[in-house]
């Protein structure tokens, strides 16, 4: 006996017969993308020189350091994680990168780069392994890399600066025809490469199953604990490289830079759409919402009457609002 | 003749205090359907665990292909070919269809996912499984019925050479039920031993070659489905030997109570939930024990949920006393003075790192306090009351719940709802999985607590429980009545037969 | 079966891990105390004990707050946002006079972690989220609403930051009332016993009918108001309303004195005395280093350890 169920009979294949990606799940990935072009369109037609290539530009790379740090902040997230580690883990990159600027280029890269990838994988041995929750064990490693920045700065007293000279000084300052410039360059080709590892790669595939549903993703075979030690390794790499290309754009490593960009980089990733529960999410839309972000602020300092803590505001409101927003969809996801 | 693909020998499996598999052996043959029947607690799940992996014996051995052969976890298990569909599918809602399918073994190019290549196969092998779906959409838009076809089709492609399907229909349509016998009939033809789990007997018969039962960790029979009767499978599954039937009764009830009349303490009727009751009603008057039966599955549990409101419903409605409650509201239903003993002890009963004392003036505590304050002298005395009227056994009333012995626990679960001075007591399965000692008090309790005038609606797989306890049956069978037994009819004979027939009158 | 212990027989390392989780945390401020009484001069002097317990008090009241919230198995982020909020109605409101500002002031701070409950309880949101909104959105408001630093000039406003009450600063007074009015709540009230029991088994408690959405709304509200009076108190003593910089970060102190007291992370369990004793060691653990002379550094790789140590001894053993 051979049973198969035709086209007309939608039942086996659920609700909508149609084929095709349902509106539900359009809007949960596109939704904060509309949102950017809406508030983006508006500004342009109210406000003076907001579409002027300078203005654009200086948003764009502004948000650069975000981004990078949003990007690895979006593999721990699918993973079911969080990593509240990565502000100080950020300032530290960049006291670190200031300090190891005077033995040159490649030093003032890959110290931060060894010291962040480290703490970050402290992080997920102690996750993945020794099995503490993510939160209060990146919460600590967060106050442990803040005392390793004071104690290379000089408790704070002193503040290296990036040594003059250096090509990347100028490559970070540098514009593509004089209009981009490189850092939200280099952001783009990141995400690119961020979006092929997580989208068509195993390893991405497997960053998705521990998030879905670890037991279910144990089953199915996949590596569970490497890849959690993995994303937060990850996540520590972005949060040093943005740290060090941020003191090369500054010039100095400035030890309360960074307080609190955690915070930011959970925001954008949730306004992008991806889910704080794990198991879905995009980083294009982490780049859209690191975007977002970076387009209020630019508006709002913009509008002269209104303080730059408007600012915050309207991010708070917009987080909440997505999340609500989110929720009503993902109830369509599942039917009864 | 044909080597077993999988099997067992005089397999043991212990825990704390129970024995769960004792000497059981088991033997499936390449290409067979095979039903694995038992009711809760039988072995069945435990055996199920050490074939796949997630258990290891304590004794006797495994045999795979012939060869004895150890799974050091499910992930051994699945790569020597041994799949298992649950019922709750286990993938991963998030991801795309396609994804799902090829998770971990991704077609590549050029280093790539080549998802052109992916789709396509994706699409074209679910075909086969009945599933015409786009297959880049998320699993968990998809009905229950196509979830498990997906999770059918990845253990088939990843060259499994044994399936267990764990109640695979049990939410499934009639017509994905029909999609799913076509599956399960080509997987014979490819020579794929299929382990069948269900409690829907009709289903049993019309897919398995043969049956293996199980009863208390022990095999009770194995053989050709067809030469195994309905009613003897199920006198084999409760354990009720149909000769033994009229031996004495083992249970502590005391027999038969007057007949009570009046306005019944609960009236339920037409209950209704999707895919789970259909138009289920009954009555309990006080003083009455009514007694809730059937197999597992069978919508018991949903019954007594609906009425304590803790399942929301799609029709019907409850009333205590003659006053209509509003329904999916489990605090109206305790106001109204309806309790509910939960089955599952664990999740829906104890909050385990609370004391005796917290947990069973838990539901209690309005009545217990004065101005949002509680009053610790009126907790001592319900807890004292309680703990000595129930011979809860433990340190003091301070220790922890998860300290307890099952019974123990129960009994704290029971205290909590008597706090309350119920109406209608509903008990689920409330002797279920504690010991000899605690199961006879439990039961003199409840003769108890009907002599009082308390109305008892008691769901019990137990047949010797519900023939001595209950004054009256009522049979549930797929979510809706199958029949009802009243006073001298209820026997465990007949019992039996409107279990197995699903008719009151045989 | 009579007294029937659960599982086999506990190995003696497990009972010592147990015993660490829920008496570590004396045990450790008794060994700080023990180290300071040998080596730091001036240690067991009244003053010394005076500037501790002046310092420690606001985490302490916010962690009172976030203790109950964590036995509910959630968290609260906008503590700290909370009190910019509270400084700032301190520093609009007291035209009307201090006790006014004040009670706006708390009132604000209820309505803030109200908020918070609403979205946790009724529209389940997750509560690491719904309060990050609010951290950020609350901090901005107070900024809004009070854009810099603003001195508080007002004598009763005065008295209550740096007054003392036999020889016994306010403020430590307060705090200790705090402390034992919701050690009270958590154990004498109805609130108090049910919140637990959400944060234990949520499916129990609403088997058993409790009103599970309005004790997480009343938790979250409780908390805010803590937070709140916090803010008072911090706003009292600086003699100006920053709301800028107060609070800032002090959700992650009062997060790290309740689970350094024994409370899991997981919800079900509150201890009020371990969270006091968790907050102390914190605050004695950070003095004795900086009165050894040793680096801030130092200070925060120490709590990195005793958090992980914590952690480690909190997380969830044997169950599956």
């Amino acid at each position: 006996m051979r049973t198969t169920v035709d086209g007309a009979g939608p039942r086996v294949g659920g609700r909508e017969s149609a084929r095709g990606v349902p509106w539900r799940e359009l809007a949960a990935r596109h939704g904060a993308l509309v949102v950017l072009l809406l508030v983006v369109a508006v500004a342009g037609a109210v406000l003076d020189g907001f579409l002027a290539p300078g203005n654009l530009n200086r948003i764009a790379v502004s948000a650069s350091f975000l981004a990078v740090i949003a990007l690895g902040m979006t593999f721990v997230i699918i993973t079911g994680g969080i990593d509240l580690s990565v502000g100080t883990v950020f300032a530290l990159g960049g006291v670190l990168a200031a300090w190891a600027s005077r033995y040159g280029e490649l030093a003032l890269m890959a110290v931060p780069l060894a010291v962040c990838g480290l703490i970050g994988l402290l992080n997920g041995v102690l996750i993945a392994r020794a099995r503490l929750a993510p939160f209060i064990t990146t919460l600590a490693t967060m106050l442990g890399a803040w005392g390793l920045m004071l104690s290379v700065s000089d408790e704070g007293n002193t503040t290296y600066l990036v040594a003059d000279g250096l090509a990347l000084s100028a490559l970070v300052h540098g514009k593509l025809f004089g209009v981009l410039g490189y850092p939200f360059l280099l952001v783009v080709a990141v995400f690119v490469m961020g979006g092929l590892v997580l989208r068509r790669t195993t390893v991405g595939q497997h960053v998705y199953a521990v998030g879905g549903n670890e037991r279910t993703a144990a089953l199915m075979g996949v590596p569970v604990a490497r890849t959690r030690i993995a994303v937060y390794t990850f996540s520590g790499l972005c949060a040093g490289t943005a740290g060090a290309l941020n003191a090369v754009w500054l010039g100095s490593g400035v030890t309360i830079f960074g307080i609190g960009t955690e915070l930011q980089a959970i925001s954008a990733v949730v306004i992008g759409g991806t889910l704080l529960t794990g198991g879905y999410g995009f980083v294009g839309s982490t780049l859209v919402g690191v975007l977002l972000l970076g387009v209020i602020q630019n508006v709002i300092n913009a509008v002269g009457s209104l303080t730059s803590a408007f600012q915050e505001v309207v991010s708070g409101l917009f987080l909440i609002t997505v999340v609500l927003v989110q929720r009503r969809l993902s109830r369509g996801r599942d039917p009864g | 003749m044909t080597v077993p693909v999988l099997g067992t020998r005089g397999l043991t499996k212990r825990f704390p205090g129970v024995l769960a598999l004792d000497g059981v052996d088991f033997e499936l043959l390449p290409g067979e359907a095979h039903a694995l029947v038992g009711e809760n607690g039988a072995g069945k799940s435990t055996l199920i665990k050490v074939l796949t992996g997630v258990y290891q014996p304590d004794g006797g051995e495994l045999r795979h292909h012939g060869e004895p052969a150890r799974f050091a976890t499910p992930l051994h298990a699945q790569r020597a070919g041994i799949a298992t569909i649950y019922q709750e599918v286990d993938l991963l809602p998030l991801l795309s269809v396609a994804r799902n399918l090829y998770l971990g073994r991704e077609p590549k190019r050029f280093g790539l996912i080549d998802f052109a290549r992916m789709h396509r196969d994706a699409a074209r092998t679910l075909a086969d499984y009945g599933v015409d779906v786009d297959v880049r959409r998320p699993l968990g838009t998809l009905s229950m019925g196509a979830r498990q076809m997906v999770a059918l089709a990845r253990a088939v492609s990843a060259r499994a050479r044994v399936v267990i399907m764990d109640e695979p229909t049990s939410s499934l349509e009639p017509r994905e039920v029909e999609t799913l016998f076509g599956v399960i009939e080509r997987l014979r033809g490819e020579g794929v031993a299929v382990v069948y789990v269900s409690h829907r007997l009709d289903e049993l018969y019309r897919v398995c070659d043969r049956v293996t039962v199980l009863r208390d960790g022990r095999l009770v029979h194995r053989g050709a489905m067809a030469d195994l009767e309905r009613l003897r499978l199920v006198s084999l599954m409760l354990g009720r030997d149909m000769e033994r039937v009229e031996r004495e009764g083992a249970t502590t009830f005391s027999g038969d109570r007057e007949a009570w009349s009046g306005t019944p303490a609960l009236e339920a009727e037409g209950l209704g939930a999707r895919h789970r009751l259909h138009d289920v009603s009954l009555t309990v008057r006080p003083g009455e024990v009514v007694g809730l039966g059937g197999l597992l599955g069978s919508g018991r549990t949903e019954t007594v949920k609906a009425i304590a409101g803790a399942l929301p419903l799609d029709a019907g409605r409850v009333s205590v006393v003659g006053v209509p409650l509003r329904t999916g509201s489990t605090a109206a239903a305790i106001r109204a003075g309806v309790s509910l003993l939960p089955e599952d002890r664990k999740h829906e009963g104890i909050v385990p790192g609370l004391s005796i004392r917290e947990n069973i003036a838990l539901a209690a505590m309005p009545g217990l306090s004065r101005f949002g304050l509680v009053s610790e002298r009126a907790v001592d005395r319900v807890v004292e009351r309680f703990m000595e009227r129930l011979r809860i056994k433990a340190v003091g009333p301070h220790q922890k719940v998860e300290e307890l012995s099952g019974g123990n626990q129960q009994k704290v679960l029971l205290a909590r709802w008597l706090a309350l001075e119920p109406r209608v007591l509903l008990l689920d399965e409330p002797t279920r999985g504690i010991d000899v000692g605690a199961k006879a008090e439990v039961q003199r309790l409840v003769d108890e607590l009907a002599e009082e005038g308390l109305a008892v609606l008691l769901v019990s797989s137990d047949l010797e429980e519900l023939v001595e306890g209950a004054d009256r049956v009522v049979v549930l069978r797929d979510g809706a009545v199958a029949g009802e037994l009243v006073g001298d009819e209820v026997t465990e004979d007949s019992l039996l037969t409107a279990i197995a027939r699903g008719g009151g009158e045989p | 079966m009579n007294l029937t212990l659960r599982g086999r027989p506990r190995v003696d390392r497990e009972h010592v891990l147990l015993w660490m989780r829920d008496y570590g945390v004396y045990v450790g401020v008794a060994l700080v105390v023990l180290f300071n009484v040998a080596f730091t001069p001036h240690f067991l002097t009244f003053e010394n004990f005076r500037t501790q317990a002046v310092q420690v008090a606001p985490v302490l009241i916010v962690a009172l707050g976030m203790a109950l919230v964590i036995a509910t198995g959630g968290i609260d982020l906008s503590v700290g946002s909370v009190m910019a909020l509270s400084a700032a109605m301190i520093s609009l409101y007291l035209g009307y006079g201090p006790l006014v500002a004040v009670l706006v002031a708390v009132g604000v701070g209820a309505l803030a972690g109200a908020a918070n409950g609403v979205l946790v309880a009724f529209a389940g949101v997750q509560a690491i989220i719904v309060t990050l909104a609010m951290m950020i959105g609350g901090r901005g408001l107070a900024l809004v609403l009070l854009p810099q630093l603003d001195g508080v000039r007002n004598p009763d406003l005065r008295e209550l930051g740096s007054g003392s009450f036999l020889a016994v600063p306010y403020v430590v007074w307060i705090a200790a009332l705090l402390v034992a009015v919701v050690a009270f709540l958590v154990r004498r009230s109805v609130f108090g016993r049910r919140l637990v029991a959400v944060g234990g088994n949520r499916r129990a408690a609403e088997l058993s009918g409790l009103p599970v959405r309005r004790v997480l709304l009343g938790v979250y509200a409780l908390s805010g108001a803590l937070a709140a009076v916090a803010g008072v108190l911090v706003t009292a003593r600086l003699q100006a309303a920053d709301p800028n910089s107060v609070g800032v970060l002090i959700e992650l102190s009062a997060i790290t004195a309740v689970v350094v007291g024994g409370t899991p992370l997981t919800g079900g369990r509150v201890r009020i005395a371990g969270t006091v004793a968790g907050a102390v060691l914190m605050q004695l653990l950070v003095a004795t280093l900086i009165k050894h002379d040793l680096p801030p550094s130092w200070t925060q790789m120490a709590q990195t350890a005793v958090i992980i140590g914590a952690v480690y001894l909190a997380r969830d053993r044997g169950r599956t």
